[in-house]
């Protein structure tokens, strides 16, 4: 045990793990991201708190991580290296662990010229990997990344994230192993749309035998319109859909049932996968609806360990 | 070489307002290259100034002329004389020219006339490109030849982040993946091991997060600098 988290607890058990994505507001007030929560209490493992996910300010990961802490909930802290340089990230960490936070997810996190303030200064001071081996060495050697010591011993359970979707594709594998040589325990994934190529870059993980070094969760995002998919087709960066599933949603006549189907068929065959180790259900705007998911795909009661 | 592009001229205009005698100083080196500051922009500037100044009714003399290079005082030396009867100098060169100037010659006044953007190259006629941030430890050995420090808009060392599609940085389609470029071409020299090892953090104090930089070497210093 890395740090004995509910989330830690799950895979290590060998149990299809769930996790589910929040992201926090555009404001102080964190009564709708505590009622998104409230209803996926029980029905997910964890919850992952984006950080200004695509570089729109919002209240910080960490923050809502204390809240859904005081909620009795088990937050993701997602953390990336496009707004702190080294000594804010851990700095962070530390705060984060302090407040009760077990669970850190690492990216590099989407250039800021997406967001609403383009003309900040990206840090970009480590990378991802570099923040990843950096926690490592902090919880496993007791040691900052400029090498000074910490106090006390530190305990945290690690992730950190793939696109199998991104290129070049034979480089993702390769990336992947790096990841988990610098300190990932578990993986969630960029949204998979495209199950075939997903199929394709397990199989290079088996080959590997990554599969069981780490744990990889497969990102799923239920598509709740036809524009919605075209949009995360043409403009959401590191993202495929396939034109079959923009023709499936064509033809159906209610799209949102037919978004739904799609994204709990996607977690049926994950779970068929082998070395797939659970599912990171991101549902955008559309938090409601995860309970569903996690029922309609088999994967409700959660375990209670 | 250092890159350049003009200020716009409603920029230009307004910031000579003030002032009467106006020389429009090009400067020989980098920016006559790239097509922002040499003699020929410097004498479009000054009829474009002299132009707008008549059509406003705002009396002004307005000069061009050109050095060799704005940040050598040797150069400057050349015209210090005939700089000085002028209220303004709107100078053509690179951000290093402009502070040379005042450096070396305080009592004048001197406005950059270009926005300075980048040392790079024309990879074809018109179009210049960013390749080196002089970020002070060069990393070129590792990526043989391609800098991600500069040509990755996260500037990562460990590969290609999740947002690199066909062959594009995920800030534009424009924008070609520093990280893919760097795979491809270690994977067609048998080098693509060279990925798998982890990059520690860089040292940034080499590069301007240390301060300013300053190079001395004793060997070639004059006794006089000393």
């Amino acid at each position: 045990m890395k740090a004995g988290s509910n989330l830690e607890k799950v895979i290590n058990s060998g149990q299809f793990a769930v996790t589910g994505e929040l992201g926090p507001p555009k404001s102080a007030d964190v009564s709708m991201i505590k009622e998104h929560a409230e209803a996926m209490r029980n029905y997910v493992d964890a919850f992952n708190i984006t950080d200004n996910q695509t570089a729109i300010v919002r209240t910080s990961s960490i923050g809502v991580a204390g809240v859904l802490l005081q909620m009795g909930l088990e937050p993701v802290v997602q953390m990336t290296v496009r707004d702190r340089n080294r000594i804010a990230l851990q700095g962070d960490l530390l705060g984060a662990v302090a407040l009760g936070v077990k669970n850190v997810l690492c990216l590099s996190g989407d250039h800021q010229k997406f967001g609403n303030e383009p003309g900040a200064k990206g840090v970009y001071d480590i990378d991802s990997m570099q923040l990843l081996k950096g926690f490592k060495d902090m919880r496993d050697e007791g040691k900052f990344i400029g090498g000074d010591e910490l106090e006390a011993p530190l305990s945290v359970y690690l992730g950190a994230v793939a696109n199998p979707f991104a290129d070049p594709f034979e480089y993702r594998v390769d990336r992947l192993e790096k990841k988990v040589e610098a300190g990932a325990s578990f993986i969630q994934t960029q949204c998979i749309f495209d199950i075939d190529r997903f199929k394709r870059w397990m199989e290079l993980v088996r080959e590997r035998g990554l599969h069981k070094k780490v744990a990889i969760l497969g990102g799923v995002t239920p598509i709740k319109s036809l524009g919605a998919a075209r949009y995360m087709k043409n403009y959401v960066s590191g993202i495929t859909v396939p034109d079959e599933l923009i023709e499936r949603l064509q033809g159906a006549e209610k799209k949102k049932e037919e978004g739904l189907n799609i994204c709990i068929e996607t977690i049926q065959q994950l779970k068929e996968i082998e070395g797939v180790a659970g599912v990171h259900i991101m549902a955008i705007a559309w938090e409601e609806v995860v309970p569903e998911i996690v029922e309609r795909a088999g994967l409700y009661p959660r375990p209670k360990l | 070489m250092i890159t350049a592009e003009r200020k716009p001229l409603e920029e230009i205009f307004e910031m000579l307002v003030p002032y009467r005698r106006i020389a429009v100083l090009g400067c020989g080196t980098c920016v006559t290259v790239c097509m922002a500051g040499g003699q020929k922009e410097a004498e479009e500037l000054a009829a474009a100034i002299s132009i707008h100044r008549k059509k406003e009714k705002q009396e002004a003399s307005v000069e061009a002329f050109t050095i060799e290079r704005q940040c050598e005082f040797e150069m400057i030396d050349q015209v210090a004389e005939r700089l000085k009867g002028f209220d303004v100098i709107l100078s053509l060169a690179c951000g290093v020219g402009v502070q040379t100037l005042v450096e070396h010659l305080p009592e004048l006044i001197v406005l950059p006339g270009l926005n300075t953007k980048s040392m790079g190259y024309p990879v074809e006629q018109g179009v210049w490109v960013e390749r080196c941030l002089g970020c002070g430890d060069c990393v070129l050995h590792l990526t043989q030849g391609i800098c991600p420090i500069t040509r990755c808009a996260k500037s990562l060392l460990n590969g290609p982040c999740g947002g690199s599609a066909e062959g594009k940085c995920e800030i534009s389609k424009d924008t070609e993946c520093a990280w893919h470029l760097i795979h491809d071409r270690l994977a067609k020299l048998g080098l693509l091991k060279v990925l798998d090892e982890i990059q520690p953090p860089k040292d940034w104090s080499s590069s301007h997060h240390g301060g300013p930089r300053t190079i001395v070497r004793e060997d070639v210093r004059l006794e006089s600098g000393k």
